[in-house]
């Protein structure tokens, strides 16, 4: 049988397809098949319409990292308390569980996140119930920056400013911790 | 407020309408941002409970956000919409195809003036994407971000001090922010001198897609370009690198089209009336011949050398080519290929026609 798209090559994959249009019968060939991207049919080789989460299965469980992945034997492999994913679902599937999976699997993610975003350490918005006393430590981090490009540009005065500015911070940021002992165990997490 | 049918029949979506920057070559501006309720398992693993558990959650900030920011918003609840009218939305962009593979507690609040939809149990629990048109970012993340705090006043959002906002994804990690740039590329397309810009984007960390087709045959000359990192740079930071090099390739794509118009003229300007001529004449047309006339047509429309339409006809025919809005047009699932290109030429002429 001759592919029904070309009509020159053999044809190897048979598909029935329904959906909004019906139900529609194709018979293709290799590579007709492949211009119908990942819905169906994947190409072994090449990255053609290949999806995020693919190409990261393929990071994570082929990278240097792999090694930490699986427990040694005999031991139990690590899974997350709140929704019981297991790292090797997360190789799997290239999707986290939940929110608590991060902290279970800190670790293991951590040298992935640094892969993609080029670092793991988030310097954005930081919502204000769940951020605990972030925003007030960014605050202190930005300041101390502008503190050094002070001092480089032998602006003194203007460094004093900023130190007197971070000490203040630091003083209200000892407090918020000391309020919100509770708060902060549940922040720093289970990792 | 317009009734959903009304809403789905438009052509033209919003967040197309009105006098954007840099719109001849920017057709619109996005900014999405993803956030999870904390604990409960992300969409992708969360059972039948958990789902209605964080839609009744986000629901029941709802008219609150609408009242604080002054709007009125569409309800749409996958499951019982037609596939249809779950086509119309994907083909406006509202929603992701995904979202509507299961239905079940997947529901899109769309605002009256179609800039703002808000996702619930797509990839994330919450996503947040707000619209604008031409070349804005700022005004979109400013009103993601404000809808955000508003659902933070009352949600507890899954975020970590080291990580930042926890998603599904790792690859959305971190501010969850996710801004993207509907661009109209002729001129770089025709010149041959696209392959260098989304060859450099990876390094700027963007990453610049064809909306339609592959790389090789891209009907439409439309490109998306987007941040592929969220993780270690602020939203400002992130914002900022998208829009310089927006810039840099809007410049390219205007010296491009210049170039063009002055060394080929008279060719480019068959090229447009001819597109002009088979959109406004054809009898059957399918949506990939459509789509690249247009851009023709586009292209022609912007360098004035042709007055026979405007800007606003051809976003409207870029939506309403597209297969799903001629099926809900004709309120006929069941129309066959053919029947399709034949309603899609029509629709055309008729939309062409218009201004004459």
């Amino acid at each position: 049988m001759l592919c029904d798209d070309c009509g020159r090559n053999e044809a190897v994959i048979h598909i029935t397809q329904i959906g909004p249009d019906g139900r529609v019968e194709k018979n293709l060939c290799e590579h007709c098949a492949s211009k119908y991207g990942d819905f169906f049919f994947q190409p072994r080789t090449g990255a053609k319409d290949m999806s995020v989460n693919d190409f990261l299965k393929g990071i994570f469980s082929h990278g240097d990292n792999a090694p930490t992945v699986s427990a040694p034997k005999g031991q139990p492999e690590l899974v997350c308390p709140n929704c019981g994913m297991r790292y090797s679902d997360f190789l799997q599937t290239g999707k986290i569980g939940c929110s608590v999976c991060y902290s279970t699997f800190r670790e293991q993610l951590e040298p992935i996140l640094r892969r993609i975003h080029g670092s793991s350490t988030h310097s954005g918005k930081v919502p204000r119930r769940s951020g605990g006393t972030l925003v007030l430590k960014q605050q202190i981090a930005q300041l101390a920056r502008k503190q050094q490009e002070a001092v480089a540009r032998e602006a003194y005065e203007q460094a004093a400013a900023y130190r007197d500015q971070i000490r203040a911070l630091r003083g209200q940021l000892a407090c918020e911790e000391q309020k919100k002992p509770a708060g902060q165990a549940e922040g720093s997490g289970r990792a | 407020m317009k009734t959903i049918d009304a809403f789905l029949l438009e052509d033209v979506p919003g967040y197309f309408e009105g006098d954007g920057r840099d719109s001849d070559v920017v057709l619109a501006s996005r900014v999405r941002l993803a956030r999870n309720c904390k604990e409960i398992p992300f969409p992708n693993r969360a059972g039948e409970n958990q789902l209605a558990e964080v839609q009744l959650r986000v629901e029941k900030r709802m008219p609150g956000i609408g009242q604080t920011l002054g709007r009125q918003f569409y309800r749409l609840d996958m499951e019982h919409l037609s596939p249809i009218q779950r086509g119309v939305l994907a083909a406006k962009s509202f929603i992701s195809p995904k979202f509507t593979q299961t239905p079940q507690h997947r529901v899109a609040f769309i605002s009256e003036d179609e800039r703002i939809s808000l996702l619930i149990n797509e990839e994330d629990h919450l996503r947040i994407q707000c619209m604008a048109p031409g070349f804005d970012l700022a005004t979109p993340a400013a009103l993601a971000s404000k809808i955000d705090d508003l659902f933070e006043a009352e949600l507890d959002v899954a975020f970590d001090e080291k990580m930042g906002y926890l998603t599904s994804c790792p690859t959305n990690l971190g501010t969850g922010l996710r801004a993207m740039v509907l661009l109209h590329l002729p001129g770089l397309t025709a010149t041959k001198n696209l392959s260098g810009i989304v060859n450099l984007s990876p390094q700027l960390g963007l990453a610049v897609r064809p909306v339609w087709g592959n790389g090789k045959e891209n009907a439409g000359d439309l490109y998306y370009i987007s941040n592929q990192l969220t993780l270690g740079f602020s939203e400002a930071e992130l914002l900022a690198n998208m829009k310089s090099t927006v810039q840099e390739i809007l410049a390219h794509e205007r010296e491009a089209r210049k170039a063009l118009a002055m060394y080929a003229k008279d060719g480019l300007e068959d090229d447009v009336w001819r597109a002009y001529g088979t959109l406004r004449y054809a009898r059957s047309i399918s949506e990939q011949e459509a789509l690249r006339l247009l851009s023709k047509l586009r292209l022609g429309v912007e360098l004035k050398l042709l007055h026979e339409t405007d800007t606003h006809t051809c976003h409207a025919i870029l939506t309403g080519c597209q297969t799903a809005c001629l099926k809900n047009l004709a309120e006929n699932e069941n129309l066959s290929k053919k029947e399709i290109d034949r309603c899609r030429a029509k629709y055309i002429r008729e939309r062409l026609g218009e201004k004459n």
